[in-house]
């Protein structure tokens, strides 16, 4: 018999090669060209797991604003008078370019964004192609899909999104917005610029009209300067709840429509009689996928008092397994926080849920790089429903464990936030899994799963989680008249 | 013998108290002054209180019974059918053919709305086809407690038409009645009464709009607004999302309201929530 060996589980690397080119520098993509910003400013965008510079992003003024908003104005008429049939073959071929430059859009947001390829590739970049697909075919079918009224285009659109799914929020935002006859300008975040401008020559390569979108990169002041602009028509934001309540302070005296996707401090529900296998699963995609930063992230964890002990088992078992590391390793479970803010924001979340009395427990036990930003997944045992960080949304990787002992509690507890967007709920028995579904106050709720997502399923919040829906045929009411 | 004049109160919780701060409006109806309660703040925030204390009790019947409730209702205002038509000519100058329009529009909406309760959710929801192993559904629910202030260019059915999706659909509601023309809203409170609506569901206050307008826009309570607003009044109630994110929908007090619009699913635009349920085909 051969002496037993000690076994080197590791993995080895397994890098994502696939090439992408970056040009130095980016302009804005204006009247269907790309120009450079009139501001003359420009700042730079960064690879968050190595601090290293990717490119110089355009950072548009208020001249640059308006000239954005009048090419989408000028395009207006020609684009929501055009046949429908028409409209949709524009949306389709975007659909499937995007499918066929999948692989670099997915390398592209992973260098951005900081987050695994893997999922880049698995969710985020499907999600992207099939949303316009989907879309596509509402152009025409409006009639259908808002009963009793004629469906009629609102205008120009101001779209401001997130950093955290990039071209998915892009996305979101621009299909829904010219399947109904709209035009639009869209800001990306400043810290994830380049999937937005390279959807740009998409846009360009599919002969899209110019001025149908446009996008306009900059920071904070320049998602105001559009959300303000007299001649937008229609005001979509995704991001934080405090950056929402300016825009909705901003909107109130003028007739722009306005919808809101907003924060999230999301209940994830385990009963005893969960599938327990699945829950754990479901537990970890719920505050791992993405790093955490993910608005409807399950990072109130409510678990039956019986079985506290033996998920909490279970749970920090399998937080051994996720790999943090390189987001273009295709073995990361966990990469890189986006940006240094976001990373010292996080880590302060941390500070104070051990200050205030709750148990950190962290699993990992490798090396973080001495480069980029990092977090280890971290879970919090002992939080009272009073504590900082079992009320304010964290968007990172930090989950809270509170416990119940009846659905009723359970309940009262899931809704003991000023958020709702979102809910999951883990049980054997269907008819406790809907009993709880129909009383917590959320726009989605996920039973025996979570984080799943779909063009044809609406999104979006109750409560401060904003209002308005993404996807399916609620998400398009949000773009007509 | 003589004759006996009406007090008239605010409806709150499904009794008819004074306001509480003992102020009132002087109204000149038909040679008759009348003192009409002046609503304070702190009428509207127990009229909120109320609201949201009924509110999920409401929302929980069955939509069946609600439907029935509202049918109840529009039999309470048939049998008040010529009150109604002198609350509206009382303080305007409409005539007598106009004000019985809007009567008829009026009771016609509510028995509208009485079919919409077991209606809306078919017509809305969706059985979503996703691109993966799972059942997803999205329903309609409720908002919660919803404010509403009526037009005085229509001060019933502009009541109505904001406030009949609403209760449709199981929010509580607080109203503000026409500023101008309040004596129907509150021969509305008396129909309420006397109808099978659960005291608390509907709640009618009568008042200065500049006074009760930025209370209703900044109240921490109120989840959603419809409101027949312009101007000012129209800026401060959509500012009123900045608070905690109300569903604000605002229409121009000049709006017909007798338009299919408001009879159509749009008009629950504003007072209703989509919740969307995932769950797995092959667990």
């Amino acid at each position: 018999m051969q002496p037993t060996q000690a076994i080197d589980w590791s993995y080895a690397p397994a890098p994502e090669t696939f090439p992408v080119e970056l040009q130095p520098e980016h302009g804005l993509f204006i009247g269907g060209a790309f120009v450079a910003p009139r501001s003359r400013k420009h700042f730079a965008t960064i690879d968050p797991a190595n601090e290293k510079p990717l490119s110089r992003i355009a950072e548009a003024g208020k001249s640059d604003v308006d000239a954005a908003v009048k090419a989408a104005q000028k395009a207006f008429k020609g684009w929501s008078r055009l046949r429908p049939a028409v409209r949709a073959g524009y949306l389709f071929r975007i659909a499937r370019r995007i499918q066929e430059r999948a692989r670099e859009l997915a390398v592209l947001e992973s260098m951005d964004n900081g987050k695994p390829i893997k999922e880049t590739r698995d969710v985020d970049l499907p999600l992207v192609a099939q949303h316009f697909f989907h879309h596509a075919g509402w152009c025409d079918k409006l009639a259908h899909a808002v009963p009793g009224v004629e469906p009629r285009p609102l205008g120009v659109c101001a779209q401001v999104i997130p950093w955290n799914f990039p071209l998915l929020m892009a996305a979101w935002k621009i299909a829904p917005a010219l399947a109904c006859g709209n035009t639009v300008v869209l800001k990306p975040a400043e810290t994830t610029p380049l999937t937005a401008l390279r959807l740009a020559e998409i846009l360009q390569e599919v002969d899209l009209p110019p001025g149908v979108v446009n996008i306009v990169t900059g920071a904070g002041e320049t998602g105001r300067l559009l959300v303000e602009h007299p001649n937008v028509q229609k005001v979509a934001f995704t991001g934080s709840t405090e950056v929402g309540k300016r825009i909705a302070r901003s909107c109130a005296g003028t007739d722009k429509r306005l919808t809101l996707e907003l924060g999230g401090k999301s209940p994830n529900i385990i009963f005893a009689d969960a599938p327990m296998d699945q829950a754990i699963e479901g537990i970890v995609n719920g505050i791992w996928f993405n790093q955490g930063q993910v608005c409807c992230a399950g990072s109130r964890l409510l678990v039956e008092e019986s079985v506290v002990d033996e998920v909490i088992g279970r749970l920090t078992h399998r937080m051994r397994s996720l790999r943090v590391g390189h987001p273009l390793d295709k073995n990361t479970d966990v990469g890189a926080i986006n940006s240094r803010a976001q990373l010292e924001r996080v880590n302060s979340f941390i500070a104070c849920g051990v200050r205030e009395g709750a148990d950190r427990i962290v699993c990992f036990d490798g090396a973080l790089p001495d480069t980029g930003y990092w977090i280890a997944p971290t879970l919090f045992r002992g939080v009272q429903p009073a504590h900082t960080i079992a009320r304010e949304e964290i968007f990172g990787p930090v989950l809270t464990v509170l416990t119940f002992r009846t659905p009723d509690e359970a309940i009262a507890r899931a809704n003991d936030t000023n958020y709702g967007l979102s809910a999951g709920v883990w049980t054997s028995r269907a008819s406790k899994a809907y009993e709880v579904a129909a009383g917590v106050k959320a726009g989605v709720v996920w039973l025996n799963t979570f984080n799943q997502f779909d063009a044809t399923s609406p999104f979006g919040g109750f409560k401060e989680s904003g209002f308005g829906r993404e996807g399916g045929r609620a998400g398009l009411a949000a773009y007509l008249a | 013998m003589a004759t006996v004049t009406k007090t008239w109160k605010l409806f709150i919780g499904g009794a008819f108290p004074r306001t509480e701060s003992g102020r009132t409006i002087k109204a000149v109806a038909g040679g008759t002054v009348h003192h009409l309660c002046k609503a304070s703040r702190k009428d509207l925030r127990d009229a909120v209180e109320s609201a949201r204390a009924a509110q999920p009790k409401w929302a929980a019947s069955t939509a069946y019974l609600r439907g029935q409730i509202l049918y109840r209702l529009a039999e309470m205002l048939e049998a008040r059918r010529s009150e109604f038509i002198d609350a509206i000519r009382a303080t305007s100058r409409v005539t007598p053919r106009k004000a019985k329009a809007e009567v008829e529009a009026s009771i016609e909406h509510v028995v509208s709305f009485a079919g919409w309760t077991d209606k809306i959710a078919i017509v809305l929801g969706s059985q979503n086809p996703v691109a993966g192993p799972f059942y997803t559904f999205t329903g309609i629910e409720a908002t919660g407690v919803v404010g509403a202030l009526a037009p005085d260019e229509s001060p019933l059915l502009g009541a109505l038409a904001l406030v009949c999706p609403a209760l449709a659909v199981g929010n509580a509601v607080v109203l503000v009645a026409s500023e101008r023309h309040p004596i129907p809203a509150l021969v509305l409170s008396e129909a309420l009464a006397t109808s099978d609506v659960p005291g608390g569901v509907c709640n009618i206050l009568t008042g200065d709009h500049a006074e009760l307008v930025p209370s209703m826009a900044t109240h921490r309570d109120i989840d959603a607004i419809v409101a027949a607003a312009k101007g000012k009044h129209a800026a401060a109630l959509k500012a009123g999302a900045a608070e905690n994110m109300k569903r604000v929908t605002v229409v121009d007090p000049a709006t017909d309201f007798t338009d299919a619009r408001w009879r159509s699913p749009t008009a629950f635009r504003g007072v209703t929530e989509a919740k969307t349920i995932w769950m797995p085909s092959m667990a």
